[in-house]
């Protein structure tokens, strides 16, 4: 075989991405999927989340196994700490799809990873959730996120990957768009 | 068929029709009129309608009048390294059709065209042309394209399109919000905020290019590099390739550069996308430091390439050394959100446009409505389309660029006609 140039090997299929990105402007239907979650308050500020069924590519999908998600509240907050807040899953959330997409990209472009570091920070002012101030929202008033990159590539490079990711990231749209939210409710 | 429709009176019977006497349909009209092709160019309005019509006072050419030339014909003012204004363009394009005096058929408006037994019929209002081959030069910028979160504008907000919009003094007093990031958005974000209104800018996806560079015209050295000739079908993503939006240029006899930076520093407010409006407050998307961060990439990855090229061609004399810009800073965290009606009174759409082919009868449009075609040539037997954004190379679009789409697409054309022509051996009913 032939090797002019060494291809990277970052553990992502890009051929099967690329290959799904073909079919699914072939066939737009079977783009179109619903992300599931299920949960279940424990006890105080604890609750219990699973994911496992999806629907994707025209049917019901599944992960391997199901997976258990808890959260909670630290004690100074007078909870029991039994999990990370729900505001830090949303840093995990994001930091898990723009690491995610940073492996594609650089997988893409051939450039060889080794070592992708990630430190988020979200700043929130609590004046907000305890309606002290309604001038105070009750979320984030910014992100942070920094990334440490070693990689067989220029500075240039990692920070166009790093770019790139963001323009293709699922999560960085949700938390910089405003996305309609509806919840309805029974009694059972 | 309609029978109202046979009744229809014949304006008349030619080879080849051209839609649209921009620079494009007389580009082609003079490729065919050089091998002496029967043809007629039909035109709603006149000679360089668009550009008579439907463009805004301050507007110059984004490219150099050195740039400025069509098959046969050149500027020959004496100000090559100038932008054209509006009207300058009108005259430059004007002068072409009477310069090899084109078959142009002005104030006829195209309804409708169908298939015809052996090629089209071209419905107007001044009578229907029968052709063999027809040609669509009705260019891509027909119809603004407006978000739908423009719906959520309230009522006593005014709302302009780049295409309605001719100067400030058209708009009420007050804020008023641009919406996105091309040459037009800049432009006319700049000469609004210059009359006193004050100006926020939402700003997604755009192209960041310096008007000169080491001393140079940027689209010089698009040109000389190559990549102003760059080919459709070597483009990684042809579709996004052709969905680009213009970069952010003026053309002015300072030549200044436009950027964000500029803009920031005159006092408009960046901000990001709109992303959405509810209850009558806009909402900006968080992706401003993003979109910045990946125009300026891109920018210097171009500029880069022009230093390797001067370097590999030994280009060392007329330019100067190499330069590079600060990045864009969008400075304190950009707003998410503006109250429509009390800060802005008018919400200005500079998000682009679409071609319009309503009147088109023929099954070519895909299910989003774009014409299916392969680099002009269009899936339907002797139908063309030219001048729309990379349609075979860079500079489709461009004056200067029709020059080799025409070449290409009128031998194709001819061919095709020559082929049609061939008297049919008995037998065979194909077309060969």
């Amino acid at each position: 075989m032939e090797m002019q140039e060494k291809m990277a090997a970052n553990g992502v299929n890009v051929e099967a991405l690329l290959g799904a990105r073909q079919a699914l402007t072939e066939a737009p239907e079977a783009a179109r999927f619903k992300w599931r979650a299920t949960s279940e308050w424990v006890n105080g500020t604890h609750s219990r989340a699973t994911v496992h069924g999806f629907f994707g590519l025209g049917g019901e999908q599944q992960h391997r196994q199901a997976f258990t998600f808890d959260t909670d509240h630290p004690e100074v907050f007078a909870a029991e700490d039994n999990g990370a807040t729900p505001v830090e899953m949303i840093l995990v959330g994001l930091a898990g799809c723009l690491g995610a997409g940073i492996a594609s990209v650089a997988q893409n472009r051939n450039i060889q990873l080794r070592s992708v570091k990630a430190t988020l920070e979200a700043g929130m002012d609590l004046q907000g959730i305890l309606g002290i101030d309604d001038a105070v929202r009750n979320g984030f008033d910014g992100i942070k996120v920094h990334y440490e990159i070693d990689a067989d590539a220029t500075e240039e490079e990692i920070a166009a990957l790093v770019a790139q990711s963001q323009k293709r990231s699922a999560v960085f749209d949700i938390l910089t768009n405003p996305t309609d939210v509806m919840v309805t409710t029974r009694k059972s | 068929m309609n029978v109202s429709r046979i009744k229809r009176p014949l304006a008349g019977i030619v080879d080849v029709v051209v839609i649209g006497a921009g620079h494009s349909g007389l580009a082609m009209s003079h490729a065919l009129s050089s091998r002496s092709i029967e043809h007629v160019v039909l035109e709603r309005g006149e000679v360089a309608n668009s550009w008579r019509a439907e463009r805004w006072d301050s507007l110059r050419l984004l490219t150099p009048n050195w740039m400025s030339r069509l098959p046969g014909y050149r500027y020959r003012g004496d100000d090559p390294d100038g932008y054209m204004t509006v009207g300058e363009v009108v005259e430059f394009i004007g002068g072409y059709a009477r310069h090899f005096a084109a078959p142009v058929v002005t104030q006829t408006t195209v309804t409708r065209v169908e298939p015809a037994s052996d090629g089209y019929r071209v419905e107007t209002n001044r009578g229907d042309w029968l052709c063999r081959a027809l040609v669509l030069a009705t260019g891509a910028f027909n119809v603004p394209v407006v978000p739908k979160v423009a719906e959520g504008v309230p009522g006593g907000v005014a709302q302009v399109t780049a295409q309605d919009y001719r100067n400030p003094a058209q708009l009420e007093e007050g804020g008023v919000l641009v919406v996105g990031a091309s040459a037009t958005g800049l432009q006319l974000a700049q000469e609004i905020h210059g009359s006193g209104r004050p100006v926020t800018l939402a700003v997604g996806e755009h192209v960041r290019m310096p008007r000169s560079y080491r001393g140079r015209d940027v689209q010089w050295w698009m040109l000389e590099t190559g990549v102003l000739d760059q080919r459709i079908q070597d483009v990684d993503d042809p579709v996004r390739a052709r969905r680009v939006p213009s970069p952010q240029l003026v053309g002015t006899p300072e030549r200044a550069t436009l950027d964000l930076n500029a803009l920031k520093a005159q006092g408009i407010d960046l901000v990001g996308r709109l992303a959405g409006i509810r209850d009558g407050h806009a909402q900006f998307s968080g992706s401003l430091r993003n979109v910045c961060a990946l125009a300026d990439l891109k920018m210097n990855r171009l500029l880069k390439l022009f230093d390797e090229w001067a370097e590999r061609t030994g280009t060392d004399t007329g330019i100067g050394p190499a330069e590079r810009y600060p990045d864009t800073d969008v400075g304190a965290p950009p707003s998410l959100g503006v109250k429509l009606g009390r800060d802005v009174r008018t919400v200005v759409w500079a998000t682009g446009y679409r071609p319009d082919y309503s009147w088109l009868d023929v099954p070519v449009l895909d299910r989003r409505g774009s014409l299916r075609h392969d680099r002009g040539i269009v899936d339907a037997p002797g139908l063309y389309v030219l001048g729309l954004p990379y349609l075979r190379r860079r500079k489709s679009s461009f004056i200067h660029g029709a020059e080799d789409d025409v070449a290409e697409l009128s031998a194709h054309l001819v061919a095709y006609l020559d082929r049609a022509a061939r008297p049919r051996v008995a037998g065979m009913t194909g077309r060969g």
